[in-house]
């Protein structure tokens, strides 16, 4: 079994870690001390993590519930938290694991501003905890399909702004989708939170029952997946403009109601060519 | 807890234990079940450097104490050609060009894997043991896939595979030439005959089994050459010394050696062809008793004493090459040689004669020439890498591992497989060899070469690739980016 592994960059710049699907791009920003002994500390932080999980794997699969009261790691906890703001919706704990990850390693360096870190980042997949100092700034690059890597624009983070966490979901990539959004990208409060909204959107971007989307139970496809035979999207053939705008404005209107509640800050939908926003992202096109 | 359905197979590569269904990968996407085999795809192999092997540190993982040996900072990191995967022919990049930071150079590694059809491997076996005349044809699987080559000291050399057996005999050929190569050289046991010769059992690094019998032990050297290593330490403890052995049979009193030191004549009498004085062949037959003779009772080659030069008293201690076996004789008044317990005095020098003999082992070495389409998928002008390594500005490893480059034209190199990471060769249909390559040079040699500079990654964006697979090092192998 290999274990957890880290690696850094000579000048000391960036951290990988890495533990099984975990593959975490750190970079910190300050000085070369306060930045190695942040280092440090992700580093001691996530050795024991993955195994941690994996206690708990068989509650967290489980849709959200009173049982999940009996969590007891500290990333397990901050996933529950993260799904618990979405009552109505069928969501297991797992919908907030990258995310969640993210934010436990990123705390653990942050540690409060007196610690010297200017800013850190800590992106798990494309799922991103960000930690800003006072007038520091975090420029999100949005990539709607990551086969086919291009940036669309950039949506920008100020310190000021209650945003700590950036996440992505949609049908392409290792994990299922109910829906059959490319791309929804989400700044929330933290990464947790993040990852269960953009999930929950992106499932939301659909047009139920309609045959150009090939289906199949989650099931088939990975006998351990939290979704269990809940239908997963496969396949998405040739779509109308109007049914695109169809399926984006299922996945709007679920955006437009977790900002409402408070549960979000801003999304970014993408189906096809087709990019739509909700709330403040001070976004920019790429020039 | 969900049964486990019969066509999943569950990885173990980390605690999540995920179970794969035919044709998915598990949750990190580095282990798939392909055919109902467990498989990690495409693993990119990257030597970590351990701690303990010196690897310049930064600053920040020195302290020590708190370092658990998993931060590597990446000049410390080689991608080795492992699992790069290639295209044959080569037009285009090689699958890696690989960036690193050492010592304030920029250090170029281009990683691939080559396909060999021009490869083969050569065969050491520590041996005097007879396993086939030169020029002999070795066959696996009753198909010619080398032959006996010439011998060398206290070693059978064989030479396998080549363009010919591969490709310019008969499927069946190639295919088993293939397959004994493929062994050899990933350290299995693999399975020969020589043609009026031995069958034999082969795998790198163990001790060679010869028609059914494992050889333990390297001869010291033959009787002659031990003589001359022990003769200052038996002098004055004995009278004289008949080492006994398969090639060359030593006697102490008329050695060279012997006669430099003063020791006295003895009158001894070794049945056998005298060479030079106190050098004796064919003392008996082949076999597995003294010193690879077929010898039980040493006294055998011993005729009767000449009472000139002889005397009652007389002590001798006869022992054979290998330290295994000795006997410690005193003429008796008639002349006649009687055996004794071996006195303690002389205990240490047959101790030493055993220490000094090593494990007999098998060594296969593969050797392959980088073709001109190999070169390509480096450089737009292929001769300029291959002048580039003859003037060492790029050095060559495979696996990471060093090589030895042929003086000459063309890339041809030399590599201990046992140097190299467990999995390190495959094959293709051809039938032709895969094998890793990785040229390693400065930077800005690497652009005067013409190489592929728009192709090349930094060392951390290899790393985090999902399909990378860190292995730590350790061999004692030279650290590839090291001068």
């Amino acid at each position: 079994m290999s274990g957890a592994v880290a690696a850094t960059t000579p000048d000391g710049s960036r951290l990988h870690l890495n533990h099984g699907p975990i593959d975490l791009i750190i970079e910190a920003t300050g000085t070369t001390e306060v930045v190695a002994a942040a280092y440090d500390r992700a580093w001691v932080r996530f050795q024991p993590l993955l195994d941690e999980l994996v206690e708990e794997l068989p509650l967290l699969r489980r849709p959200f519930g009173d049982e999940h009261a009996a969590l007891r790691g500290t990333v397990a906890l901050r996933m529950a938290a993260a799904v618990a703001r979405f009552p109505d919706r069928f969501v297991t704990p797992m919908a907030a694991v990258a995310g969640a990850v993210a934010d436990e390693i990123a705390d653990a360096m942050w540690m409060g501003e007196d610690r010297g870190l200017r800013r850190c980042a800590v992106n798990d997949g494309g799922d991103i905890a960000v930690r800003l100092g006072a007038g520091e700034t975090f420029v999100v690059g949005l990539v709607p399909l990551p086969d086919r890597p291009a940036l669309i624009g950039t949506a920008t983070v100020l310190s000021e702004d209650p945003v700590r966490g950036i996440a992505t979901s949609g049908r392409h990539g290792r994990s299922f989708s109910r829906g059959m959004a490319d791309a929804v990208t989400v700044l929330a409060a933290d990464a947790a939170t993040a990852d269960a909204a953009a999930t929950l959107i992106a499932n939301a971007v659909d047009l139920p029952g309609h045959p150009a989307i090939a289906r199949t139970p989650a099931r088939e496809l990975d006998p351990d997946t939290d979704l269990g035979d809940r239908l997963v999207t496969v396949e998405v053939g040739e779509l109308t403009p109007q049914e695109i705008d169809d399926a984006l404005a299922a996945g709007l209107a679920e955006a437009d109601r977790m900002r409402a509640a408070e549960a979000i800050h801003a999304a970014v939908l993408c189906l096809g060519t087709l990019v739509l926003t909700v709330g403040p992202l001070r976004a920019a096109p790429v020039p | 807890m969900s049964a486990t359905p019969a066509d999943t197979v569950q990885c173990d590569a980390c605690p999540i234990k995920c179970q794969i269904k035919p044709g998915r990968t598990g949750s990190c996407d580095r282990y798939g079940n392909v055919d109902g085999v467990l498989t990690r795809l495409d693993p990119l192999l990257i030597l970590e450097r351990t701690r303990e092997q010196g690897g310049a540190l930064v600053p920040f993982v020195a302290r020590e104490g708190d370092w658990e040996g998993g931060i590597v900072p990446a000049e410390d990191l080689f991608v080795t050609g492992m699992g790069s995967t290639t295209t044959y022919p080569d037009y285009k990049p090689a699958p890696f060009i690989v960036s690193t930071a050492v010592a304030g150079v920029d250090m170029i590694t281009v990683v691939t894997e080559g396909i060999f059809s021009y490869c083969g491997a050569l065969v050491k076996i520590d041996t005097d043991r007879h396993v086939g005349a030169e020029r002999q044809l070795v066959r696996a699987e009753g198909e010619p896939i080398g032959h006996v080559d010439t011998g060398q000291y206290g070693s059978q050399m064989l030479s396998l595979g080549g363009v010919n057996h591969l490709t310019g005999g008969t499927k069946a050929e190639g295919l088993a030439t293939m397959r004994a190569l493929l062994g050899l050289c990933s350290g299995e046991e693999v399975e020969l005959t020589v043609d009026e010769g031995a069958s034999l059992v082969l795998q790198a690094g163990k001790p060679p089994v010869i028609n059914g019998v494992a050889e333990e032990r390297m001869r010291v050297g033959c009787g002659s050459a031990t003589i001359g290593m022990f003769a200052q330490q038996w002098f004055g403890l004995v009278d004289e010394v008949v080492v006994v052995d398969d090639h060359i049979t030593g006697v102490l009193s008329e050695h060279q050696a012997g006669r430099y030191l003063g020791v006295e004549p003895t009158g001894i009498k070794v049945k056998g062809r005298r060479s030079t004085p106190g050098r004796y062949f064919n003392v008996a037959e082949p076999g597995t008793g003294w010193g690879g003779t077929n010898l039980d009772d040493p006294l055998a080659i011993l005729g009767p004493f000449d009472p000139k030069t002889a005397r009652p008293g007389l002590t001798i201690l006869m022992v054979g090459t290998t330290g295994e076996h000795h006997a410690f004789f005193v003429l008796d008044d008639d002349l006649l040689a009687v055996q004794h317990d071996l006195p303690p005095k002389l205990e240490l020098s047959v101790e030493r004669i055993r220490e000094n003999c090593e494990p007999a082992l098998t060594s296969v070495v593969f050797m392959a020439g980088a073709g001109g389409s190999l070169r390509a998928g480096a450089t737009e002008n292929p001769v300029a890498l291959t002048r580039s390594v003859k003037q060492r500005l790029t050095k060559v490893t495979s696996g990471g591992a060093p090589t030895f480059i042929w003086p000459g034209g063309g890339i041809t190199f030399m590599v201990d497989v046992t140097r190299m990471p467990p999995g390190a060769f495959g094959y293709v249909p051809t039938p032709a060899l895969v094998a890793p390559i990785e040229f390693t040079m400065r930077r800005d040699d690497y652009e005067a070469l013409g190489g592929h500079t728009a192709a090349i990654v930094s060392v951390e964006e290899v790393v985090a690739r999902p399909e990378a697979t860190p292995i730590s090092d350790l061999t004692d192998n030279p650290w590839p980016t090291d001068a």
